[in-house]
């Protein structure tokens, strides 16, 4: 009985005029969520789509399952040549994307503008 | 939350992901009652959720049959969590999880969870049960009140 995920895609352009497409997150990330995370991710173009922002304003819960499914899209874009940085973490789910090495290969950012300003 | 005396809470789940935020939620409610700041709050949330996850997953193989018993027991400086189920326990700690192995597909995304529990409270161990049954892990989190 875990609760839905639910993914939407935004198209951006950064101050410095990068095109920034951002997968917003909304409910639970858990072993539930491989089709929000996961196939959100895949259905992005690999050829266009070069800086990819995680949105997790909207996510309380988040488990290690989840978690895996983070590292997976993250290693799949990083074979793509894709970069991948977060934003909307709280702080205690900052501290353990940062305890599990997430931190090594994407930046957390607080927040969307703070986000796009780093590209 | 002013008595000196150990309180109980105990919840019983079934086998099935998601009921996990059952336990969690009753856990973070116990220690706000006994004055836990926030941040361990949230510490203890993530260590409870993931007890019981694989209790859920590995214990009692998700069997529907089968329920995780969670029992909170509130001391006067420190909160126990004891997380049973129906497995046989653990065999061995898997190793810390490798960022660089999972990036790179050597090495499972999974695995995280018994090395969060142990990042995040001051306390851990696992028990396995006698004839196979009623193991546990045992959490401990210590009240650190903000002077």
């Amino acid at each position: 009985m875990q609760t839905d995920t639910k993914s939407k895609i935004d198209k951006l352009v950064s101050p410095a005029g990068h095109p920034v497409t951002v997968l917003r997150f909304d409910g639970d990330i858990s072993s539930a969520s491989k089709d929000a995370v996961v196939g959100a991710y895949q259905s992005l173009s690999k050829d266009t789509v070069k800086s990819i922002l995680l949105d997790f304003t909207k996510v309380e819960y988040i488990n290690s399952s989840g978690i895996a499914l983070v590292i997976q899209l993250m290693m799949e874009a990083s074979n793509s040549g894709q970069k991948v940085n977060a934003f909307g973490l709280s702080a205690h789910f900052q501290k353990v994307f940062t305890m599990v090495g997430i931190t090594k290969y994407a930046t957390l950012l607080p927040d969307q503008t703070t986000a796009l300003a780093a590209l | 939350m002013t008595t000196t005396r150990s309180t109980t809470v105990e919840v019983r789940l079934p086998s099935r992901l998601g009921f996990e935020k059952v336990a969690m939620n009753t856990a973070a409610s116990v220690a706000k009652l006994m004055g836990f700041r926030d941040e361990r709050i949230d510490d203890l949330k993530t260590a409870v959720a993931e007890a019981c996850i694989n209790a859920i997953e590995h214990g009692n193989r998700l069997n529907d049959g089968l329920s995780v018993g969670v029992v909170l027991s509130a001391g006067v400086d420190a909160l126990e969590v004891k997380v049973i189920d129906d497995g046989k326990g653990i065999q061995h700690k898997p190793a810390k999880p490798d960022i660089d192995r999972k990036m790179h597909g050597e090495e499972d995304p999974r695995g995280m969870g018994m090395f969060l529990i142990q990042a995040l409270v001051d306390e851990a161990e696992w028990v396995a049960g006698k004839n196979g049954k009623a193991s546990y892990v045992r959490l401990v989190i210590r009240l650190d009140k903000e002077p």
